[in-house]
């Protein structure tokens, strides 16, 4: 019986021929469904497969300094220079970016929406005990958050402030729910407002919104079983003619989810 | 590891909220799934109705659902579109605990029935022929099989404190509100905090042998 399920799964198994590339990623460019035009192009092109792991920023970098992925590519800049630095990823490049915003119920208790900066629109939410949902999953927009209260020079806690250690989509969706403020990336928002979300961008367009993308390959020389070589590969097709003209493309009822540079 | 047990050791404060929100959503849900699943099993057992094997094949499926699948259904029916949207119940306690009784309350029900079922058929009439009360012999029947009922309550408990998905969905993982060990040992995993993972992890294990201990003694002591 167990000899039957075992050949059985041994015939079901497909031929491991392939080569694969192991990415390390953030929920948002998973979330925001880019990866889903983005990665078949390429796997056709160097007949492979693209093994994605989508978790927050701190955990896709802290997956590369364990070796355990080829390719990282997350946003938040100060950890992958760190990254960079200490010798375990190479080769960074500006893949694209797109802004951070405020969302909240439409009613806005807490007045976001007058705000004059997005530390000033922090304090406003903080002051009226507003709930706020946090990622709370030292991602990317996580870092970005705590930032924000930082520059409010405020340290939030209390019953308002609800630290939940979950992905974009779910944060939004919790906030949709529990009609909560929270910061989110424009290109996860846009791919739930249509019928996913009621909430609504209460405060944007601030320089310290920007939220740039990078992708970097794991050092071979610290990881000499990193697939440097596909990782490379990848790296060149994103920055290149065709995966900038896929990512400036990609759209979301409408709405343009991430912008390349200089076009 | 080390790491790990230094927090245990300092009681750092959000093991002991997660450890602590744990026990007492597990508390409550199984008083709850105790109370409905052990008259359901008793009286199930103990009658002979139409449709008898078929409620069985039942509670017997309800004992194999997914818990993200209850955690969905009652999500749909708390979520603010949802039929009971307006008790704004979604992402607390109460929520997490709605699902956790649904998860357990089959299985406290499936093992009181096979408690009973492993009992003296006698006991019911017999109890019956000596002047009992229809209510009288079922607590007389409840009484006989005391042990397997309290295995049946501690198959609930440990369905509870060890499941992810129904606190996961219904609770959402709020810190130091609705993150249990569980979700608390999932999170830290994906922000790649292996030792603060490990030590929730310690901590469950003891929980889990501390109760069962417990009833263990409890079993134990003859009335």
């Amino acid at each position: 019986m167990l000899a039957a399920v075992v050949a059985a799964a041994l015939y079901c198994a497909p031929a491991e021929a392939q080569q694969r590339l192991r990415m390390s990623t953030t929920t948002s460019t998973e979330n925001s469904g880019l990866l889903k035009v983005l990665l078949p192009p390429f796997e056709r092109q160097n007949s492979c497969r693209v093994d994605v792991v989508a978790v927050g920023t701190g955990a896709a970098l802290k997956l590369g300094e364990a070796g355990d992925v080829d390719v990282v590519f997350v946003h938040a800049r100060k950890l992958e220079d760190r990254f960079v630095a200490a010798g375990f990823g190479v080769n960074r490049r500006d893949v694209m970016y797109n802004d951070f915003v405020i969302l909240g119920p439409a009613t806005d208790p807490a007045k976001v929406r007058g705000a004059g900066t997005a530390a000033e629109a922090m304090r406003r939410v903080a002051a009226a005990q507003a709930r706020f949902i946090s990622r709370g999953d030292e991602s990317g927009t996580h870092l970005k958050e705590q930032e924000l209260w930082e520059q409010a020079g405020i340290k939030p806690a209390g019953k308002w402030y609800q630290s939940v250690g979950q992905g974009m989509g779910e944060v939004i969706m919790m906030s949709t729910e529990q009609r909560a403020y929270t910061l989110a990336d424009r290109g996860t928002y846009n791919a739930f407002r249509h019928g996913k979300t009621d909430l609504e961008v209460l405060f944007q367009g601030e320089k310290g919104l920007f939220n740039p993308y990078g992708v970097i390959a794991v050092n071979p020389q610290k990881f000499a079983h990193a697939n440097y070589g596909l990782a490379m590969k990848f790296i060149e097709f994103v920055m290149g003619p065709e995966g900038q003209q896929i990512i400036a493309d990609y759209k979301v009822a409408g709405d343009t989810i991430f912008f390349v540079y200089g076009r | 590891m080390r790491t790990a047990i230094d927090l245990i050791l300092r009681l750092d404060q959000d093991v002991f909220a997660a450890v602590w929100t744990s026990l007492t959503v597990a508390g409550w849900s199984v008083i709850f799934a105790a109370l409905l699943g052990v008259p359901v099993g008793l009286s199930v057992a103990a009658h002979e109705f139409r449709g008898k094997r078929a409620t069985i094949t039942v509670l017997n499926t309800l004992m194999a659902m997914p818990t993200v699948v209850i955690g969905l259904i009652v999500y749909s029916l708390l979520s603010r579109q949802g039929l009971l949207g307006f008790w704004g119940l979604l992402f607390s306690r109460k929520a997490m605990i709605i699902g956790e009784v649904l998860l357990a309350g089959p299985i406290v029900a499936n093992y009181t029935l096979s408690a009973v079922k492993a009992a003296d058929f006698r006991i019911v009439p017999t109890a019956l022929t000596l002047g009992a009360s229809r209510l009288g012999a079922m607590v007389q029947l409840g009484r006989e099989v005391r042990f397997g009922v309290v295995a049946a309550v501690i198959a609930g408990f440990g369905r509870v404190i060890s499941e992810v998905g129904v606190a996961m969905m219904l609770g959402g993982n709020i810190r130091g509100f609705t993150r249990t060990m569980t979700t608390a040992i999932a999170v830290e995993t994906s922000k790649g905090e292996f030792a603060f993972g490990l030590a929730l992890g310690i901590v469950l294990i003891a929980v889990a042998f501390s109760i069962n201990v417990l009833f263990h003694f409890a079993q134990e002591s003859r009335p």
